[in-house]
């Protein structure tokens, strides 16, 4: 038992760590999240250079690493300084084709930095559950077309292709099987992108596919279980990303209860915010031992793995909640302002709880997954 | 970062199973799984099995008798006790003195006490908190006064727990009373039959004699018995009780606890379905395993730790909070799941040997004395306004 990275680890994490305050910095920060493209062509090439990207797969893919670890250690840099690159929908499409085992040439080329990817499944009716896409694929010839629309997908103006999880039957088959995963190009004529900007920086957008031409990926009827297995790695990302804000509101207040003087004193000498404060830390502690759990059984069997992956972004939703909001209060009026970074932490900590399922619907997948085996196909979106 | 148990701890896991599958009684198993008063004999009796397979100090060096094991090890055994329902070790002088007097007493001190711990000679209690000195501990005012090669002790204890099985007392007693309240605090040990020792029982919520108050009027310890130099006791206390507020998170205990609680919300029926089906109560189960399974892993890292530093953390602090906090959580929905079978509350029920026909469920009869008991934990040992305390002062340095 260790609860210590690597060296080779450790290095990732600091060269990214080095790269982000020296070169991303929060001016940068907040100049490229409210920017009209709302992520950064040249950053995105810098961090390619860095092998961040490369960081984020096997071998086999074409990468170096791809260990949950790995994920872990550069996502919480992530948080750190809250950078908004498309990182996310690269790791999650580029992991779905990896596992699905083809597309190795585009994985290189968004390992090299030249393809951005996005990862499409959640649509307006569906909530956070994959299960109820409706987005239908028809074949077409060789290949297959796709309509339909996905909600709320993040950078995906700045995909080059997208990952569509849609439906290629209109009840499930014997296997239990109703969906499919599907390489979508952005560039064609099917493809519509209502794009906007994100309350915590960045940008979003609704996709509409109009008969759009698509490559399947995988076998067809494998949507739901590759879609599963990349939500569950787009969570232990968005969790730990979750860490890294947490810990930098942490020491940002910290400072502030030691500077602020009220009443004569710090205002960190008062027991009322004392307490409240150790209780955050306690908390992020309790968070950080539900990240760790998670990436621990990323490779584990499919029921451990996806109970210790909701067990954690039910936490993160928890704590995290709790964090942003006793920040602000802690900081009082200088809390609500746009001036102070805080608040951007603050606020990029509560919409990690709005991307890939809240505490609710985590909670309530957790207590699918826990009862018995047999009722699990039939809840909370938990495909057989 | 590695979670996994290596294969030398798996294989150390099994020989605890098997050990604990061949050599716990099962009398005395039962009566903790069905949470049952254990007697003195009763304790004796399991310290004895364990020193025999030289596993009853788990937290001493094996120069002293200890097992000299890895935090791992020591994880593994305290889960694999708890969950086969044996009888908690008592702490206080296994857990607690044992390692003072490792740490800080004289080689005559430790080759006196420590095999006399070991074999059951001695049952230690803690004379820490008084009427004057809970929270604030260091404001105690039992007082030592030196004459020749004694001390002279008068003053009050309180909250001893098991004093009234204890042959023996280790003391923070007040040696100076002129600097700082911290200094001048001295660690004494002394003898329960010493002429002026008296002790009264405390009778507390639930009915139980748990703990006592001592009083000492003009009470000779030999000064042998003064452990470290004298008004350094602080030093000393301060150490101790990180040890003791480790051992109070009890993730054992909560494993256990949580495993038994399931069982009974299997049980228990909710109209036509069990207890476990009803969404409000499963909800409150599940945030509880969470929480648990977190902090399973939270504990492991503090422990890891403390491992690879000089013994305890500040983290302990952390530990002792939320690990008592899903302990008593453990009780409250044991008690919430009883549903009006909570009220009843036969006391001989809890003995050895009553026969008579249980009133409701068969294991509802302690579950509220239970629950009630384990609003200790989160005063004892520091109570967990005070851990904040710790957490604000040595880790948040505000």
């Amino acid at each position: 038992m260790d609860f210590s990275h690597p060296e080779d680890r450790q290095m990732l994490a600091d060269t990214l760590g080095r790269y982000l305050a020296d070169k991303y910095t929060f001016e940068d920060r907040a100049r490229i999240a409210g920017s009209t493209q709302g992520w950064c062509r040249e950053q995105w090439s810098s961090l390619a250079q860095l092998g961040i990207m490369g960081a984020l797969f096997s071998e086999e893919a074409g990468g170096y690493c791809g260990g949950a670890f790995d994920i872990a250690v550069v996502f919480e840099q992530v948080g750190k300084t809250l950078a908004v690159e498309p990182l996310l929908g690269t790791l999650m499409a580029g992991h779905a084709l990896e596992h699905a085992g083809n597309e190795h040439a585009l994985i290189a080329e968004a390992i090299a930095g030249n393809a951005v990817l996005a990862f499409a499944f959640q649509e307006a009716a569906s909530r956070y559950a994959p299960h109820l896409c409706d987005c239908a694929a028809k074949q077409a010839g060789e290949g297959w077309t796709i309509t339909g629309a996905k909600a709320v997908t993040p950078q995906i103006e700045a995909a080059d292709h997208i990952v569509v999880l849609a439906r290629t039957a209109s009840s499930p088959d014997a296997q239990g099987a109703a969906h499919s995963l599907f390489l979508v190009a952005a560039d064609q004529a099917g493809v519509a992108i209502n794009g906007y900007p994100m309350i915590d920086g960045g940008r979003g957008g609704e996709l509409a596919l109009n008969n759009a031409n698509a490559r399947l990926v995988g076998n067809r009827g494998d949507g739901l279980a590759l879609a599963e297995r990349a939500i569950a790695i787009g969570t232990l990302a968005l969790s730990w990303e979750a860490i890294g804000v947490m810990d930098t509101i942490k020491v940002q207040t910290l400072e502030f209860l030691r500077t602020r003087t009220q009443f004569s004193v710090p205002i960190g000498k008062f027991q009322a915010l004392q307490h409240r404060m150790a209780t955050l830390a306690l908390e992020i502690e309790q968070a950080r031992s539900a990240a760790i759990n998670a990436a621990a059984a990323l490779e584990a069997e499919r029921h451990t793995r996806e109970r210790a992956v909701s067990a954690a972004k039910f936490t993160i939703g928890q704590v995290g909640t709790l964090v942003a909001e006793e920040a602000i209060q802690l900081h009082g009026g200088i809390g609500m302002t746009w001036e102070l970074p805080l608040s951007h932490y603050a606020k990029r900590l509560l919409m990690i709880g709005h991307q890939l399922g809240d505490e609710d619907y985590h909670l309530e997948r957790f207590m699918a997954f826990s009862a018995a085996e047999t009722s699990v196909e039939t809840q909370a979106g938990a495909p057989a | 970062m590695d979670l996994d148990f290596s294969d030398e701890e798996l294989e150390f896991q099994s020989e605890v199973q098997s050990f604990l599958h061949a050599n716990l009684p099962k009398r005395l198993s039962d009566k903790v799984k069905a949470r049952l008063r254990l007697t003195k004999q009763d304790h004796e009796e399991w310290h004895a099995i364990l020193a025999d397979r030289g596993w009853l100090a788990t937290h001493w060096p094996p120069e002293w008798g200890g097992t000299g094991w890895s935090v791992a090890q020591r994880f593994i055994f305290d889960v694999e006790c708890a969950t086969a329902h044996a009888p908690e070790i008592i702490p206080f002088g296994l857990k607690m003195l044992g390692p003072v007097l490792i740490r800080y007493g004289t080689e005559e001190q430790k080759r006196h006490w420590l095999p006399r711990i070991l074999d059951g000679t001695d049952w230690w209690c803690q004379g820490f908190s008084e009427p004057g000195a809970g929270s604030d501990l260091a404001s105690l005012r039992c007082a030592a006064v030196r004459e020749g090669d004694e001390y002279i002790v008068n003053g009050q204890k309180t909250w001893t727990t098991f004093g009234q099985h204890a042959d023996v007392i280790f003391c923070l007693v007040r040696t100076d009373s002129s600097g700082k309240k911290q200094q001048g605090i001295s660690f004494l040990l002394i003898d329960m039959k010493s002429p002026g020792v008296e002790l009264r029982p405390i009778r507390l919520l639930d009915g139980e004699h748990e703990v006592n108050e001592i009083f000492f009027t003009d009470v000779r310890v030999p000064a042998a018995n003064l452990v470290g130099e004298e008004d350094h006791g602080w030093t000393y206390a301060k150490y101790l009780l990180t040890l003791e507020r480790t051992g109070i998170a009890g993730v054992g205990q909560a494993i256990a606890g949580f495993r038994a609680l399931q069982e009974i919300v299997q049980d228990q029926r909710d109209g036509h379905q069990p207890l476990a089906q009803n969404p409000l109560f499963a909800t409150r189960m599940a945030r509880l395993e969470i929480d648990l399974e977190n902090m399973k892993t939270t504990n492991l890292r503090a422990l890891c730790a403390a491992g690879k530093g000089d013994g305890p953390v500040a983290e302990s602090s952390m530990l002792k909070i939320r690990g008592t906090e899903i302990r008593q959580e453990i009780t409250s929905l044991a008690r919430r799941a009883l549903g009006p079978y909570a009220q009843p509350f036969v006391s001989e029920a809890l003995d050895e040997g009553f026969n008579n026909e249980p009133i409701g469920p068969g294991y509802a009869a302690p579950i509220t004395a239970d629950y009630l008991n384990n609003r200790k934990l989160s005063i004892y040992g520091g109570s967990n306004e005070i851990q904040r305390e710790i957490i604000v002062k040595a880790i948040l340095e505000l």
